[in-house]
């Protein structure tokens, strides 16, 4: 086995992350494996053989032939409403993967890791704060994620308890349109202001690599600022979700 | 690949009226111009861009901006095709042709790496670059091309999967056997023709 050939995906469960999100628990009879950021194309077919193909993360940590996605709904799309309203347990659909070989982490050496997520960008991201948080002794982690509005929040309850429970991760939101009442952290677009709250550390520590995924622009803005701060840019991976915002 | 596509039960798609002669396997068809790269967009001032030609490590001419746009340039309306599913059709380019750098460098040779700002790679024959096949463009409808997007210069090779068009692209390296570009040694197609879909390794 272990090419990358479109494998017959089962939907075991679903779980509803928040009104516009949810995670699919699937079962893909196999599935080779796969590494923390890496996705898969997603193909669905209809009865007319009208098909459509999207990439998805993989928000699960490797477990056999079972991984989960996460999918925020864009209005009017054409797959992103079917996963995330549409699909129940039993359905099929296809999946190509696990695809990707550069925004992938698998923990080599003791660099830092710092994540920066706008939206739906957390979903791979997850995936490395959730194969570091198998660990004993995980590296230090930062997690920097950029949401609208509270009711946009994804994975909360399991962020702040990973927060909780190790003093060498920091979690840190930033709300760009909408805090949640009494909130005293951050709000606004992540800029060099916000980064370089997360990205100061004492002298003689590694670089972290960075990690950032999310919207087209925000990935920009976010790489450029890095730079700007001192990354090396071979230290920034980024990941783009689409789209551009505009039609150039 | 599955022989008869498997029909998801829920799922109507938008059943847009495509050509399959013009809209390759597995592709839709998009307004945007999504973005796909590893790490942030380098910039390159022009007064200190230049564009090399190399014969393996030696270097066979070399021009600055200002001179690269005094080549013969034309204007090329083509198709897009990125392996991430999405296709654009009639995007606009001008730039100048690998045939013609290659006849001013005056050498040719199996195999081309282009090499880009930022450390990107990526690795083409010659047959899939001569005779108008591929082109270093500096304009996208009819503006500079945007640093996202490529600029200052980026390859245009259409009928390769759009990674193949590399951006920031700096200089071209003629060699005898062919190396594997940045992509292509991370699971993405060494050829990358999507009219055969060759998306993946393996593929
Ligand atoms: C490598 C990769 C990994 C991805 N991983 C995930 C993931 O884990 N979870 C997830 O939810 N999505 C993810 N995406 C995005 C996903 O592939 C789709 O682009 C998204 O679900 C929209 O598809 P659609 O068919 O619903 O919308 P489409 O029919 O493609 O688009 C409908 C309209 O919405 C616009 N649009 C498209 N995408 C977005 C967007 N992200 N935000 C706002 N407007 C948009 C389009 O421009 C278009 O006008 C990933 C993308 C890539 C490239």
């Amino acid at each position: 086995m272990g090419g990358l050939t479109w494998r017959v995906a089962r939907v075991l469960d679903t779980h509803q992350e928040n009104a516009s999100a949810r995670s699919l628990h699937l079962h893909v009879p196999g599935w080779p494996g796969h590494r923390p950021g890496q996705h898969v194309d997603v193909r669905l077919t209809d009865e007319r053989g009208d098909q459509a193909a999207r990439s998805y993360s993989i928000a699960s940590t490797p477990q056999g032939e079972h991984l989960t996605l996460t999918v925020v709904r864009v209005q009017d799309g054409e797959v992103s409403p079917y996963l995330v309203d549409d699909a129940r347990p039993g359905d099929q659909f296809e999946v190509l993967g696990p695809i990707g070989g550069y925004f992938v982490w698998d923990a080599p050496g003791n660099a830092p890791l710092l994540l920066v997520a706008g939206g739906s960008g957390l979903v791979p991201l997850m995936c490395m704060l959730r194969a570091r948080f198998t660990r004993p002794h995980g590296v230090p982690a930062a997690l920097l994620y950029s949401l609208r509005a509270p009711d946009d929040t994804l994975f909360a309850h399991e962020l702040d308890d990973y927060a909780r429970r190790d003093a060498s991760f920091v979690l840190t939101r930033t709300y760009t349109r909408t805090a949640p009442p009494g909130w005293t952290g951050l709000t606004g677009r992540v800029g060099a202001t916000t980064l370089a709250t997360v990205t100061t550390r004492p002298a003689g520590t590694p670089e972290p690599t960075a990690f950032v995924c999310g919207p087209t622009g925000f990935v920009e803005r976010v790489a450029r600022t890095l730079v700007e701060l001192g990354f090396t840019p071979d230290h920034v991976r980024t990941e783009r979700f689409g789209p551009t915002g505009r039609t150039a | 690949m599955t022989d008869k596509p498997l029909v998801t039960r829920g799922f109507r798609g938008r059943l847009r009226d495509t050509d399959p002669a013009r809209l390759p396997p597995g592709q839709y068809v998009t307004s945007d111009f999504p973005v796909l790269s590893a790490g942030p967009t380098p910039t390159s001032p022009l007064a200190r861009w230049d564009f090399s030609v190399y014969d393996d490590d030696t270097l066979l001419t070399r021009w600055t901006w200002a001179e690269f746009l005094t080549l013969p340039a034309e204007d090329v309306t083509t198709d897009i095709h990125c392996v991430t599913h999405w296709s654009k059709y009639d995007t606009r380019w001008r730039g100048v042709r690998l045939d013609t750098l290659f006849d001013l460098a005056g050498r040719r040779a199996p195999f081309v790496l282009a090499t880009c700002d930022g450390g990107y790679t990526t690795n083409l024959t010659l047959e899939d670059v001569l005779g108008a096949k591929a082109w270093v463009v500096y304009q996208y409808d009819g503006h500079p091309i945007e640093p996202e997007h490529g600029g200052p210069a980026r390859l245009l090779v259409p009928h390769l999967y759009f990674w193949k068009s590399a951006k920031w692209v700096r200089a071209l390296k003629l060699i005898q056997q062919d190396h594997p570009g940045f992509w292509e040694q991370r699971g993405y197609h060494n050829h990358a023709d999507p009219w055969k879909e060759e998306r993946y390794w393996e593929d």
